[in-house]
């Protein structure tokens, strides 16, 4: 890139050397409970130009290094060990000293990007400031260069984008305005935390694009912080997976991947859902919850949770041993994983649920326990404080059909803002919508009376996405648990009896009870919270995101364990997820939402086998799968732009904005798609075709299926056609 | 729904100082807050105070050697001695007969006027945020009213007219409570907002739950804490105010008694008498600091979250 040219001809590290070199890094903070030993000796080598991933679960020590390195961390923090960058130590310099070198040659880019740019300043001045701290050229230079930033980080009209304030601009926007803040000076060194965890799944694969064309453009090398496996296969050369503090594998991506020998990888591997999974087994579950890295015991940090533990490895802690060339783990059995190839079913065994037989016919005929008829949902835009007037309306949700019968899961996808939590919530609150009907066990919400409101909430049970939120921090978890049972009016001794029953089903003890939620982990508050909504012996559960907060190695737990709940009770279950491996791995059927109208549902191997609409096509395609030779071969479906606002939708086909098939279409083809939102016909039979090929879209001749549309693969596109995306 | 195995082995719980012991005995929500709260000593010591104060209120009267409403014709502005051990009035009245006699009449005053102000405030402010529209909007437009008007004066001419004899001061303590609780109704409103955005308030709700149920179990305790404090403060303010009226002769009336009346009365000669004004002043002190350690302790027993609370 020729705008780079002026800041750096040369790099003082010739790519393929080492340029960061980071050796027996410990970070301890002092607490009330004692040292925090945030980081225990962490040693790699990074070259330049290479990615490294960090892998681990929260707690795990990966954000601590970032900082460390950065020279960020707070005063109290404790550091030991050598930070190298060309060669130079970093540790102990000034911070006056490491001003010098951040920003130019090691760059952050942070997880949330609307905390991380001032709002008070627009962008381009951000960027321009970034540049003239390091360089002294002319204001309107380092704004030629922030305009060229942006313009290769993918911002459309670069030249007047530059002066919005960083609210103007959506979380995807945002986060590759942060990656051009970060390699404005060219540096040789960026560290990604999180770079992707808050944003959409089509917005993610967007911005990894954007943070491969800016490690392309600068040469840089990059540590990549995550949790997501997914992203981690697709992205990086090498891994390191911490934990508790302490790097317990390191490796070149393949050898994570395909040929892990610390149980706590391979656990972490199996208990990830994939995309890609045909079969629907129960995923690994690694117990317990990785420990508090105050006061250690001595011995491997993983021995409560791992199934291989010996006493040997109570007593000391292994070292990092060589296991394959440039593989190193830290596991006293790891040569028994090779000679045994141990997987993560031989390893961490998983109870293998007596198979319920339900076909998909019989299910057609069961009951009907919730249905969505042309269900609207349409907030108005309100302005003005003394004489309020009507300026627009929220089109949340238009115009949805839905059935869910006995023993089903249904599950819900589609990006942040398409109005699946909508639906939810007026399922939930019993009104009528503003336009449509809603049938909950066969009774209409709007000719519903109080009293019958009470009595259908004891079979519509809802699990929140927060189980910090959703559980009051004031009540102790009896009550929590009680609390439905008393409003249908329980006696105490019953309700006793069933709450201890409940915490059994749950999996957890019934001394628990006692204890106040903010005692509780993540998944075991989940699972409170599950025990709640399964208290009145429900038939419905509406699930709002219920494992997207969870770390991986427990939300596979908590999906387990709703699946089996589900076999047990003969639950129905809405699922509403992002996530749409979770999906895969839970739901009988998906319906896929766009700016508050399905525009495909279908069972889950029909949806996922022969996607046929575009945009579910895009948001397969942007899902990383945790397999890095799959990663790499696989091609995506890149979305321009984000979700249009739902106040102000695009006329006709809501997603023609943004839809790549659309794009290729003459203007004669294009009409249909500007004139009306096209119905839910049945999808096109035949092969699914290759992502790349492209040929002349045919126009769809199918029609409405004569069962209605939840007896069918249906979608809703002018001119839909099976593609094969995963 | 018997034949539930367990679905995974119970997970380890992090950092928890205290093993569980899987047959602990299970306690209600009022037993686990009872026993928080006697784990702080402060809270406890205060209580006791405030226990031995009600027992000194309530019987004092009957041991002492003078009667408050006696007088000692033989001893006019006496320091302490072994006559009048806290010395006595210009008129001649035994000081620590008064004492009591007013302490009595203070924290029935101010315990009374404090709890139906902050409850006042609680219910009106947490119901105003949580059903809203015209109910909210009704509720401000009283609470801004009542706020520009000179509360004072009002009580001042309320209380003139109302009626004489023992229990007027009953109606003050009604009149105090009905100004003092709009400035807190609003800061419970307010936070009362943003609590009701909490998902388990939804939770609550999908769950079938009466409105007011869940203004009292779920948005009402979780602001516990500033209505802890607010308790807290309106005990001494409750007291002062109630002193601030009596001086001008509208509140407790002679030969009647209160703290704060004697207080007033005292800081008037305190360089020539200072032990009329010390025992009520010193009093009120200990009252008021008792009232805040229990207040304290209270606060930290509700909230599971505090450290001093301890585990449970």
């Amino acid at each position: 890139m020729t705008a780079t040219a002026p800041f750096r001809n040369t790099r003082q590290t010739a790519a393929g050397d080492v340029v960061l070199s980071v050796h027996d890094l410990h970070v301890t903070f002092p607490s009330e409970a004692g040292p925090v030993r945030a980081v225990r000796g962490l040693s790699f080598d990074l070259k330049a130009g290479e990615t490294m991933a960090i892998v681990g679960e929260s707690g795990s020590g990966k954000s601590v290094t970032s900082l460390a390195i950065m020279g960020l961390h707070p005063r109290t923090a404790r550091i030991t060990g050598s930070v190298t960058l060309h060669g130079k130590e970093l540790l102990g310099l000034t911070d006056a000293e490491m001003s010098e070198i951040r920003g130019e040659d090691l760059a952050m880019i942070f997880q949330d990007p609307l905390s991380a740019l001032t709002p008070v300043y627009t962008v381009g001045d951000q960027i321009v400031e970034a540049i003239q701290t390091h360089h002294s050229i002319s204001r309107s230079k380092a704004w030629q260069r922030a305009v060229e930033l942006l313009d290769l980080v993918g911002i459309p009209n670069p030249d007047l984008r530059v002066k919005s304030f960083p609210h103007e601009f959506s979380g995807g926007m945002r986060q590759r305005a942060m990656i051009a803040q970060a390699i404005a000076n060219d540096p040789d060194v960026i560290i990604a935390d999180e770079p992707t965890t808050a944003l959409d799944v089509t917005i993610q694969a967007q911005v990894l694009e954007v943070l491969k064309t800016a490690q392309r453009e600068t040469g840089a090398a990059v540590i990549m912080i995550t949790h997501d496996l997914g992203v981690v296969a697709g992205m990086s050369d090498r891994v390191t997976v911490m934990y508790a503090g302490r790097p317990v594998e390191q490796g070149s991506v393949d050898d994570i991947f395909y040929a892990p020998r610390m149980p706590y990888t391979i656990g972490l591997l199996g208990a990830v859902p994939r995309l890609d999974a045909t079969n629907k087994e129960p995923l690994a579950t690694l117990k317990g919850n990785p420990p508090s890295v105050v006061n250690l015991p001595p011995g491997c940090p993983f021995v409560p949770r791992c199934p291989l533990a010996h006493s040997g490895c109570r007593e000391r802690e292994p070292e990092l041993e060589t296991v394959g060339p440039d593989h190193v783990a830290a596991c006293w059995e790891n040569e028994r994983i090779r000679t045994d190839s141990l997987t993560s079913a031989d390893i961490f065994p998983t109870q293998v649920l007596a198979p319920v037989e339900k076909a998909v016919v019989e299910k057609v005929d069961q009951e009907v326990v919730l249905s969505l008829e042309n269900m609207k949902k349409h907030y108005p835009l309100m302005k003005g404080a003394v004489l309020r007037r009507r300026v627009g309306t929220v089109y949340a949700v238009d115009g949805i059909d839905l059935t869910l019968h006995r023993g089903e899961t249904l599950g819900l996808v589609g990006e942040s803002g398409c109005g699946k939590s909508t639906t939810l919530l007026e399922i939930l609150n019993l009104h009528a919508p503003t336009e449509g009907r809603i049938v909950v066990f066969g009774n209409d919400t709007a000719s519903l009376k109080r009293a019958d409101k009470k009595r259908m909430r004891r079979d519509l049970q809802v699990v929140f996405q927060d189980p910090m939120a959703s559980l009051d921090p004031r009540m102790p978890i009896f009550d929590i648990i009680a609390e439905p049972l008393g409003v249908h009016g329980w006696s105490k001794e019953k309700t006793e009896a069933r709450v201890m029953e409940l915490l059994k089903t749950v999996g957890l003890e019934e001394g628990h009870a006692n204890r106040y939620p903010q005692a509780f982990s993540g998944g075991q508050r989940q699972r409170v919270g599950i025990a709640r909504a399964l208290a009145l012996e429900p038939e419905l559960i509406v699930l709002d995101e219920p494992v997207s907060a969870l770390d991986v190695s427990i939300q596979a737990g908590v999906i387990n364990l709703l699946e089996e709940l589900k076999q047990r009770l003969n639950l129905s279950y809405l699922f509403v997820a992002h996530d749409l491996a979770v999906i895969r791995h839970i739901a009988d059927r998906v319906a896929v939402m766009y700016l508050g109208k399905i525009v495909e549902i279908g069972s889950v191997e029909e949806v996922y086998n022969r996607p046929s609409h575009p945009y579910t096509q895009a948001l397969l395609s942007a899902i990383p799968i945790p397999d890095p030779t799959t990663e790499r071969s696989r091609t995506r479906i890149l979305l321009r732009g984000d979700l249009p606002s739902p106040a102000n939708p695009p006329s006709g086909c809501k997603f023609r904005t943004r839809c790549p098939l659309f794009e290729g279409l003459t203007a004669e083809q294009r009409t249909p798609c500007l004139e009306a939102m096209p119905p839910l016909v049945t999808a096109p039979a035949g092969e699914p075709v290759a992502l790349e090929s492209s040929g002349v879209p045919q126009r769809v001749t199918t029609t409405v299926p004569e069962g209605g549309v939840e007896t069918d693969h249906v979608v809703a596109c002018y001119y839909a056609r099976p593609v094969k995306v995963l | 729904m018997t034949d539930f195995r367990i679905v995974e082995e119970p997970e380890i719980l992090e950092g928890s100082p205290t093993p569980i012991t899987p047959a602990s005995k299970r306690l209600t929500r009022g037993q686990l807050v009872r026993r928080r709260f006697f784990r702080n000593r402060g809270a406890v010591v205060g209580l006791i105070i405030i226990g031995l104060l009600v027992f000194l209120a309530l019987f004092g009267g009957y041991v002492l050697p003078w009667r408050f409403d006696q007088r000692d014709t033989g001893a006019y502005y006496k320091p302490p001695s072994v006559r009048h051990w806290f010395g006595t009035t210009q008129a001649g009245f035994d000081v620590l007969a008064m004492t009591i006699r007013g302490l009595g009449k203070s924290l029935v005053i101010g315990f009374l006027v404090a709890i139906i102000q902050t409850t006042m405030a609680a219910l009106i402010g947490s119901s105003a945020a949580y059903i809203g529209g015209w109910y909210e909007k009704a509720w401000l437009w009283v609470i801004d009213l009542m706020l520009v008007l000179p509360s004072f004066f009002l009580i001042a001419i309320v209380s003139r007219g109302g009626p004489r004899g023992s229990y007027a001061w009953l109606l003050l303590v009604v009149l105090l409570a009905a100004f003092g609780w709009q400035l807190s109704a609003r800061v419970v409103r307010s936070l009362s907002m943003s609590v009701k955005e909490r998902e388990y308030v939804a939770a609550a709700r999908f769950m079938g739950l009466s409105t007011p149920r869940l203004l009292v179990r779920h948005i009402v305790p979780n602001i516990a804490s500033m209505l802890i404090v607010d308790v807290c403060l309106g005990v001494g303010y409750a007291i002062l105010g109630e002193a601030g009226l009596s001086y001008f002769g509208y509140g407790v009336q002679a030969p009647d008694t209160s703290l704060g009346t004697l207080i007033s009365e005292g800081a008037l000669s305190t360089t020539i008498a200072p032990w009329i004004f010390l025992a009520p002043a010193s009093l009120l002190v200990l009252l008021v600091m008792c009232v805040n350690a229990l207040g304290d302790g209270l606060r930290d027993a509700l909230d599971p979250t505090s450290i001093s609370g301890g585990q449970a």
